[in-house]
């Protein structure tokens, strides 16, 4: 493609490649997300290639590998247009009868269809499954319709429409004021209103000034900004171009993960193509903007997520964060004024500018505005990510669109916000979500990840697990965080092993208070969450593990037995197959059983039984 | 080697900002961060060895030590922990007789563990070699482990 030299020229060519579009043309949408890829949609997309090529077919129906859906539980998966028929879990065999069948003859394949759980009907179109049917995908929804590495695809929908609608306009101020007016969030953690960080960046003294997208999402449990870089970079470029050109800012960095190898392919790509058409660059599309993005890489460290960390990565040292009565807008970056936002802060912006703040405030909550995009994992039957508007309830989100809890076992708790933030019980399923309310219950939003727990999972040892996490990825610098985390874990260590004390849970709760209020960075501040949160509405079990000495969930492995049900023991022998020490064993076709004494609590003979004989107390 | 090095160190035009990025191209070039090689950089990057040592410590994809012929990155990221991602760490660490984030003697292996890949709807995840494997067992592990080549020792008689 040749350069665009002014919104005019922009605008042709957007609608020279939508006509092009012909929405009765057969396309098959693959799905080649990351969760889907882990399925082995690689062999499915070649095994497309080779069949509509043996068909000579290739001219005539379109195969668009596209990004992610969503929905990754049913992956490997794809959307046939212009019908919208959905099929999930398909294997490569199941590709000719595809084609043959469906494209060429219209007819549905009964057993690729998705089976609502609940009600057992066979479900057709996409826009009709359950998963999907309460959501509101408006920034995650283009993922379907486009190929991430085809910048044309984006163009033919409209996509830099909203960069050439604000060069026409020609005023910065005004498009803060509009991303102002709509209420935009930051989606990365905090929350804080995105209008007014680009307008003190805006205001603030010094050049160059700086534009970042943070793709770090070290929150574990979230992938929805790695599935935005994959599935659709080119509006992540879009809400930065506009956002610096508000700014006034011609120097932009995408820090990212250097462990999601296709987001950093696919944005690496996105910004040549763009670079290539003059939408970065020297005299943006004729308007004498000029503005560039380079791209980082990250080398794992959780804390790189906090601003001050991130900026002193991007400088090529190490990622300790600075104390904050320096705010970022006046000096980030080289000390220079920067405005960081994080990926699906950035993708949310041409949406406000092409359809206008108002339309946005209309969505959401009183505070809370837009949609949020969660990933829904864990302990839940539809697992994948979700994009519903704010002031949805959780309850919604697990039991809807999630379907609930697999194995027929008990909702726990929910937990969100990552290590920042804490797990909600049952009693507040019906809570809307939206930024203030999840921090009443003493969680966060954070950047979105919604781990559900069932009765199976314990909550000290959940408690646990992100203290280590913490302990791991404290940057060191300061005590409280250094130390606190540290010393609090050893006293998880000790309940989980049967050896806490009741004081202990009073210990706990003191040095929450103190290392929230004595911590350098936001990270150290809300590292306590996931332990008070616990402690607040799980009190009874860690009481189970200090008074009772038991884990009631069946997970502290110091606290538990394994056994065998010798009503449910068949004798099949599974058990002492799979046992690394010998402890279980037993004559084929009688009851086994387990000595104690080799027993290691590995787990193997739990998994490995289909009879559900393994008993764990 | 240093000319590994200057190409390298040059794709960033001599940045010093892009520290980290180089480094890991000089991992992935290297297999680990060998000595000799840091001292390359140090000197054609002008940056203090001190500072490419704090670096190369602190962030967690980094290894001074060499890595194994395969590479075994298990997830633990919350999703993950919660589907029992550590029952499968301590049976791939029981079978390999090494604890994460070490290397086996003979240099087959080298087991780390992960805190979040983000392909949490298939926890748990472990990625051998490059490949993403997901919804993984402790069979499955002990599986992919014999298939390259390590005796389990349940190993499945009939």
């Amino acid at each position: 493609m040749k350069k665009i030299k002014s919104t005019a020229k922009l605008r042709d060519l957007q609608q020279e490649l939508n006509a092009r579009l012909d929405p009765n043309r057969a396309c098959i949408a693959i799905c080649c997300g990351t969760g889907c890829l882990a399925h082995g949609t690689r062999n499915l997309v070649e095994r497309f290639e080779q069949e509509l090529a043996d068909r000579e077919l290739t001219e005539k129906i379109a195969l668009r590998r596209t990004g992610c859906h969503g929905f990754c539980e049913r992956g490997p998966m794809v959307v046939i247009h212009p019908q919208k028929i959905f099929y999930q879990r398909i294997k490569a065999d199941d590709v000719p009868e595809i084609i043959d069948k469906t494209i060429l003859d219209n007819e549905i394949i009964d057993r690729l269809l998705y089976r609502d759980p609940v009600t057992k009907e066979k479900i057709v179109h996409e826009h009709e499954v359950p998963f999907y049917k309460k959501q509101m995908r408006l920034v995650f929804g283009m993922n379907g319709m486009i190929e991430p590495t085809k910048i044309a695809d984006y163009l033919a929908i409209g996509g830099y429409g909203a960069l050439a609608k604000v060069l026409d306009q020609g005023d910065p101020q005004g498009v803060i004021d509009e991303i102002g007016a709509a209420g935009l969030r930051g989606r990365g953690g905090g929350g804080f209103p995105t209008g007014r960080k680009w307008n003190a960046t805006r205001k603030a003294e010094g050049s160059p000034k700086y534009v970042i997208c943070n793709a770090d999402e070290g929150d574990p449990g979230a992938y929805m900004d790695r599935s935005l870089l994959e599935g659709n970079p080119h509006s992540v470029l879009e809400g930065m171009i506009i956002g610096a050109y508000a700014i006034g800012s011609s120097h932009g960095y995408i820090y990212v993960r250097n462990e999601y190898p296709l987001a950093v392919e696919n944005i690496t790509l996105a910004i040549n193509k763009a670079r290539e058409i003059g939408l970065l660059g020297e005299n943006i599309l004729g308007s004498g903007f000029d503005f560039d993005i380079v791209i980082n890489r990250g080398g794992g460290a959780f804390v790189c997520g906090e601003s001050s960390a991130l900026f002193a990565s991007i400088e090529g040292r190490i990622g300790e964060p600075r104390a904050k009565y320096v705010h970022a807008t006046d000096k980030g970056l080289y000390d220079k004024p920067t405005c960081l936002n994080n990926v699906e802060t950035w993708a949310n912006v041409p949406l406000i500018v092409n359809k206008g703040a108002q339309w946005y405030a209309s969505i959401g909550t009183e505070h809370s505005k837009g949609t949020k995009i969660f990933s829904l994992v864990g302990k839940i039957n539809n697992t994948g990510l979700v994009e519903v508007p704010m002031g949805i309830t959780l309850r919604e989100i697990v039991y809807e669109i999630g379907g609930g809890i697999p194995k027929g076992r008990k909702f726990k708790a929910v937990q969100t916000g990552g290590p920042s933030g804490g797990c909600i019980p049952e009693a507040y399923l019906d809570m809307p979500v939206d930024f203030d309310e999840l921090s009443k219950l003493g969680t966060m939003m954070g950047s979105g990840g919604m781990i559900v727990m069932d009765e199976r999972n314990c909550m000290v040892d959940v408690a646990k697990y992100f203290l280590k996490f913490l302990e791991q990825e404290s940057c060191g610098k300061c005590t409280p965080c250094r130390e606190g985390i540290y010393q609090m874990r050893k006293i998880l260590d000790r309940i989980t092993e049967g050896e806490g004390k009741l004081e202990d849970l009073d210990t706990l709760e003191w040095m929450c208070q103190a290392i929230k209020d004595g911590s350098l960075c936001a990270l150290g501040a809300s590292a306590p969450n996931p332990v008070l949160t616990t402690l607040r509405y799980f009190r009874s079990e860690y009481e189970a593990h200090i008074i009772d000495k038991k884990c009631p969930a069946g997970v502290c492995k110091a606290l538990i037995t394994y056994g065998i049900d010798p009503d449910k023991c068949t004798g099949c022998h599974a058990c002492a197959r799979v046992c690394p020490t010998g402890a279980a064993s037993g004559e084929k076709k009688e009851v086994h059983q387990i000595d104690q004494e080799k027993c290691i609590k590995c787990g193997a003979c739990y998994e490995a039984c289909k009879f559900d004989a393994i008993t764990i107390v | 080697m240093q000319e590994k090095v200057a190409q390298i160190i040059g794709k960033y035009n001599n940045d010093k900002g892009f520290l980290v990025p180089i480094l890991q191209d000089v991992q992935k070039e290297f297999n680990y961060l060998p000595k000799d090689v840091l001292v390359a950089v140090c000197a054609q990057l002008h940056v203090p060895l001190s500072r490419i040592y704090e670096v190369a410590t602190f962030y967690r994809a980094f290894s001074l030590t060499p890595r194994g012929k395969h590479q075994l990155s298990l997830c633990v990221g919350t999703a993950c922990h919660v589907r029992g991602a550590p029952i499968i760490q301590d049976g791939i660490e029981r079978v390999l007789n090494c604890k994460a984030g070490q290397t086996t003697a003979d240099l087959e292996f080298t087991f780390e563990t992960v805190n979040c890949l983000g392909a949490c709807a298939l926890g748990p995840i472990l990625v051998v070699d490059d490949e993403y494997q997901g919804q993984m067992t402790l069979a499955k592990a002990n599986k992919l482990l014999k298939k390259l080549g390590k005796k389990v020792a349940t190993d499945e008689e009939d």
